[in-house]
């Protein structure tokens, strides 16, 4: 089955886009690396090839996890299939 | 996959192979540029290696400035060098350093005879130089002589995803082999630093990679005028979806597979423990990078791009690979190996690897980069701080 969104890790609330161009309202299949598996999600937001979104809401202050690892803050809560991106998460190391 | 045992390489003087087998003419300095240039020019098959720096340094970065230029005319891909300084003190220094490989090496210096008269006499050597060198013939080399760095640039999170890996996939397979790897990049760990560090095959190279990391962030703490949001991640790692260095890290790392580096380079410096794994203290810039792991004696190089960096080297053939489909659709002239049927999952991250392992071999064995092909040999020295 054709694959959407990769996401890394089992613990990741991030996954990627690996096709050209997600839409609004795209029901996309989420494959997941770490253990072969698979899941769904309805997006938000058009999002381009390698961008991230949201697998869970998100509130201001959370830990964007991705390789089950702290890649950032969230500074602007980002909803369930929203874009997550430099308007809403920022690094924790300056 | 059966990994081949061998390849076809120029055997050298102390017992190293080259994949290459350049003849180079070499600037100790700024100004001795247009005289390396014209002996270049005139002698057809040698490579002038400009660059900006050689005047007034001192301390430790005099000290990276003669070791990178030593190393390079040292490194395997290199059969013999014509140095060409402005004095004869600092000139002869970097002849002697190469000399010890016992290739073919001979300095000139420009004081006292100019610019044209220093021009003809190291073209006459340089000719002598190439012809005898013409003559070397390709070997049968065992795959343990293959010394393999890596870098990757203009990142986005395909490389992380896929690219990456797939070089992961490539080390975890022919560490086994006895092959050197190197991989680089201080600044592009940030984040990842603490997981890096767990993957030192001992403590003594953990801590001396969390000294060096340390080293580095402290230096930014003091010199940034920002917070740095405006370099790392950059503009096109961003547009490729990165959102922070941390991301961008963890992406980075995934190159070096399940390896454990057993030490701790300098920049530029030959690695002495024997095969494995090294991590080198360099700077994210990619023509920076490279151009200090070919002084450290690296022959063949692994650069893995999402957005597609363009980067070459005039010694150390750098093998591109991708996993963005719209990077190859756009930019293919610049790809050597297209592994972006992983995101399509027609492809899986082993026959990724064993794509870039025979891709490596026909580059280590003659075949021409992209990066070759299209004329990029971007030699670019590290300096450390400003001259005297």
């Amino acid at each position: 089955m054709a694959t959407d969104i990769i996401i890394h890790d089992k613990k990741d609330n991030v996954g990627v886009v690996v096709i050209e161009k997600i839409n609004p309202k795209q029901d996309c299949a989420c494959w997941i690396m770490e253990d072969d598996s698979s899941t769904n999600i309805q997006s938000m937001d058009e999002i381009p090839l390698g961008h991230k979104i949201a697998m869970i809401d998100l509130n201001e202050g959370d830990t964007i996890l991705k390789y089950g690892h702290d890649i950032g803050k969230v500074v602007k809560s980002i909803k369930k299939g929203e874009h997550v991106h430099v308007h809403n998460v920022k690094t924790k190391k300056w | 996959m059966e990994i081949p045992k061998s390849f076809l390489g120029y055997k050298r003087e102390n017992g190293r192979a080259g994949t290459r087998n350049h003849v180079i003419i070499l600037p100790v300095d700024d100004i001795s540029n247009a005289c390396a240039e014209a002996v270049a020019n005139n002698i057809k098959g040698t490579i002038a290696l400009p660059h900006s720096y050689g005047r007034l340094q001192f301390g430790a970065d005099l000290e990276l400035h003669f070791r990178t230029m030593i190393g390079t005319g040292c490194n395997p891909n290199v059969a013999a060098v014509i140095v060409i300084g402005i004095e004869p003190k600092w000139t002869k220094k970097i002849v002697d350093g190469i000399a010890e490989t016992g290739k073919p090496v001979e300095g000139f210096h420009i004081e006292r005879t100019g610019d044209i008269g220093t021009t003809m006499k190291a073209s006459k050597k340089a000719q002598d130089f190439v012809m005898w060198a013409s003559e070397k013939q390709r070997e049968e080399c065992p795959i343990s002589d293959l010394w393999i760095s890596v870098k990757c640039g203009e990142s986005d999170t395909t490389s992380g995803l896929a690219a990456n890996p797939t070089v992961g996939n490539l080390m975890d397979k022919l560490e086994p082999m006895g092959v050197h790897l190197c991989f680089g990049e201080t600044s592009e760990l940030t984040g990842a630093e603490n997981v890096c560090a767990t993957r030192g095959a001992t403590k003594e190279a953990s801590d001396k990679f969390m000294k060096t990391w340390n080293a580095y962030n402290d230096f930014i703490l003091k010199e940034a005028t920002d917070d740095l949001s405006e370099s790392q991640p950059t503009a096109g790692n961003i547009a490729g979806g990165l959102t922070t260095i941390e991301e961008k890290a963890f992406g980075n790392f995934q190159k070096i597979g399940s390896c454990k580096f057993i030490d701790v380079l300098e920049p530029a410096e030959e690695p002495t423990k024997g095969k494995g794994l090294y991590f080198m203290d360099t700077s994210s810039a990619a023509a920076e990078c490279v151009t200090l792991q070919a002084a450290a004696g690296f022959n063949i190089h692994l650069f893995p791009t999402g957005q597609g960096n363009i980067v070459g080297n005039p010694i150390e053939p750098v093998v591109k690979l991708t996993a963005n489909p719209l990077t190859v659709k756009g930019m293919g002239e610049h790809i050597d190996c297209d592994v972006s049927k992983i995101l399509s999952r027609e492809m899986n991250l082993s026959e990724a690897g064993d794509e870039l392992i025979k891709t490596t071999l026909r580059v280590a064995n003659g075949r021409l980069t992209c990066a070759e092909a299209l004329g990029h040999k971007e030699f670019v020295m590290t300096k450390l701080y400003r001259s005297a």
